[in-house]
């Protein structure tokens, strides 16, 4: 069973984001960086398939900066064996497309029963690129799957997928893309031997120039979207905390509140 | 003079998904400074005439119905097919969508279709000085919004989360002509089979277009804690939700979880019980209009994101809450 799993550096979920002073962009200095832990459900669920059928291979694709090979590192000491690093300066500033266009180029000339991704990565929200992968390698995708069964002659593949109110019960040909919600599994952590075998694994590095694809299909010149202008937040006014002699008065003033100020119920 | 902005319109098993005639409400300013017709898009297998008259007393001038038997169920497949031929054909300037659990999947694999621009899960539509199109979008789960534009697009798409943009009060009286397209698919064009549909007993209101969510956190202390936000829950009709702590814990099923890796949520009214209110929490309900937070300990970080505090013990606070509300419910 080979499986690819598409894995994002992010930053982690508790750092603080902040802007550049002219708005241009977040400043992610000094950020701590994780794997997008969507894409960690990912890979914890290859190593599983790979477990269960006792042979194949777990590739790490990713696209990004330098720095995403300490995340790579990370998901080859959980046991995925090699990883394709697309790092060039040229595929920046891209918007989803442009993304899932590379990583579609770079997969094409790959062996792979199953692709794994995240329902979407945590830094840009925008829970495109696995859906837009599948269009351009014309396979078909699941989103938001917490339960993945193969059939035994790798031909097949169910799924259990959260949609309003419930779930739906899939069935796809294989290979297809199957993008990773909460409730799949529990990554393992990265074992010490695991660690050390990680630092000998291969890690292909591919540039743009590797993809055959034009100078207008990638980075910012393909992009279709772009963001103009980042901001802080709004704030909230500061809370009314309500004061009272027990906790009934207080629920009593509280629900006062809501029903005459707020007009929330 | 472009040639219209279209809104998908969501089907349910019996309606329309409320977060379509938010959108066509609020897309009405944007379509008269463009000068652009705004047209809704239904897809599905005979398709109620009623939808239509809906959508018409939303806002909608035109209604599209795109049927076809392999649309009686949505597949990604069928679905994504079926709108990326009528894009491709009638060139709309933008097509938006709800960010919902479907319009997020369709939007994505139609963009890519059409090779449109998309930005996902926006909280804002405008149209910029120069004319242009312009969505604003959080970002790093809510940590920075960012205004987004689309140039070099053919096809401007962009989901909409629900629950954002005030819905206008329809008009009866406005009818709007109706165009049906077949659509062209084969069974081959769906790979996908649905095996099964598994309904959760759960909430009648999914939580990410509930008007009031009632969330408990760590401090509901077990699963059976969660009663009480039951109880006040059905007094007025909100939809029950939980931290990832309390998830984690056992207590609620992952699928009602509300933050950054849970489900992004934006009720009226939030009223967070027991919830240490974390920057991953925030994420997933900041844009709530009104949030209130019910925790005994006065240090607690949700304190400094919400409109109206308790620090007293909830399991006292909440009762007496929903006590009144329902004396303010017989009083009418």
């Amino acid at each position: 069973m080979n499986s690819i799993v598409c894995l994002k550096q992010v930053p982690d979920t508790e750092a603080q984001i902040r802007v550049k002073p002219d708005g241009s962009d977040v400043l992610l200095q000094d950020v701590k960086f994780i794997i997008n832990p969507y894409d960690e459900y990912g890979v914890e669920e290859a190593l599983k398939l790979k477990e269960k059928f006792g042979q194949g291979t777990v590739t790490i694709a990713c696209l990004g900066p330098d720095r995403g090979v300490e995340s790579i590192r990370t998901a080859l000491a959980m046991g995925a064996d090699k990883a394709v690093h697309l790092d060039d300066p040229a595929l920046d500033g891209g918007d989803a497309f442009t993304t899932a266009r590379a990583l579609a180029e770079q997969i094409k000339g790959m062996e792979y029963d199953i692709i794994f991704c995240g329902k979407q990565a945590i830094d840009d929200d925008a829970a495109q690129v696995a859906v837009a992968l599948a269009e351009y390698l014309n396979i078909p995708h699941a989103n938001l799957v917490v339960k993945v069964e193969v059939a035994s002659d790798k031909k097949k593949v169910k799924v259990n997928r959260q949609i309003v109110g419930g779930e739906e019960v899939l069935e796809l040909p294989l290979p297809a893309v199957i993008t990773c919600q909460k409730g799949l599994n529990e990554p393992r952590y990265a074992s010490l031997p695991g660690i050390m075998k990680a630092k000998k694994k291969e890690i292909k590095a591919v540039k743009a120039a590797d993809l055959k694809l034009d100078a207008a299909q990638i980075g910012a010149a393909g992009a279709k979207s772009k963001v103009l202008k980042c901001y802080a937040p709004p704030q909230r006014k500061a809370a009314q905390i309500i004061d009272g002699e027990t906790p009934e008065a207080k629920a009593l003033k509280l629900v006062k509140l809501l029903r005459e100020e707020a007009k929330a119920i | 003079m472009g040639k219209g902005i279209w809104v998908y319109a969501e089907l349910t098993e019996t309606s329309v998904r409320k977060v379509t005639f938010e959108i066509l409400s609020a897309v009405k300013s944007i379509a008269a400074k463009k000068g652009e017709e705004v047209c809704a898009v239904v897809l599905g297998k005979n398709i109620p005439e009623s939808v239509a008259d809906q959508c018409a007393s939303y806002g909608a001038d035109k209604v599209y119905f795109v049927e076809h038997e392999l649309l009686a169920n949505y597949t990604s497949d069928g679905y994504a097919k079926a709108l990326a031929d009528i894009i491709t054909r009638q060139q709309p300037s933008m097509v938006l969508f709800g960010a919902t659990v479907v319009g997020k999947d369709l939007s994505a694999k139609a963009a890519a279709k059409v090779s449109a621009g998309l930005a996902t899960d926006c909280t804002e539509l405008k149209v910029d000085d120069s004319g242009n199109f312009c969505v604003r979008r959080p970002m790093y789960a809510g940590k920075v919004y960012a205004d987004v534009g689309f140039p070099n697009a053919p096809v401007i798409m962009a989901s909409i989360r629900p629950n954002v943009l005030i819905p206008t009060p329809p008009d009866a009286s406005k009818k709007a002509p109706v165009e049906k397209v077949a659509a062209e698919l084969a069974a081959g064009d769906i790979r996908v089979t649905i095996v099964e549909t598994i309904k959760t007993a759960a909430a009648k209101v999914d939580l990410t277009e509930a008007e009031v969510i009632v969330s408990g956190g760590r401090g509901m202390k077990e699963a059976a804690g969660f009663k009480l936000l039951e109880d006040m829950a059905e007094i007025i009709g909100a939809t029950v939700g939980a931290s990832r702590a309390a998830v984690d814990a056992g207590w609620k099923p992952v699928a009602e979880q509300v933050g950054q890796t849970g489900k992004v949520v934006s009720p009226n009214l939030y009223i967070a019980c027991g919830i240490s209110g974390s920057i991953q929490h925030y994420a997933g309900m900041g844009t709530s209009k009104v949030i209130v937070a019910v925790n005994k300990d006065a240090e607690a970080p949700i304190f400094s994101k919400c409109d109206y505090g308790i620090v007293d013990d909830l399991f006292k606070v909440v009762p007496a809450m929903t006590q009144e509300m329902k004396k303010l419910k017989a009083e009418g």
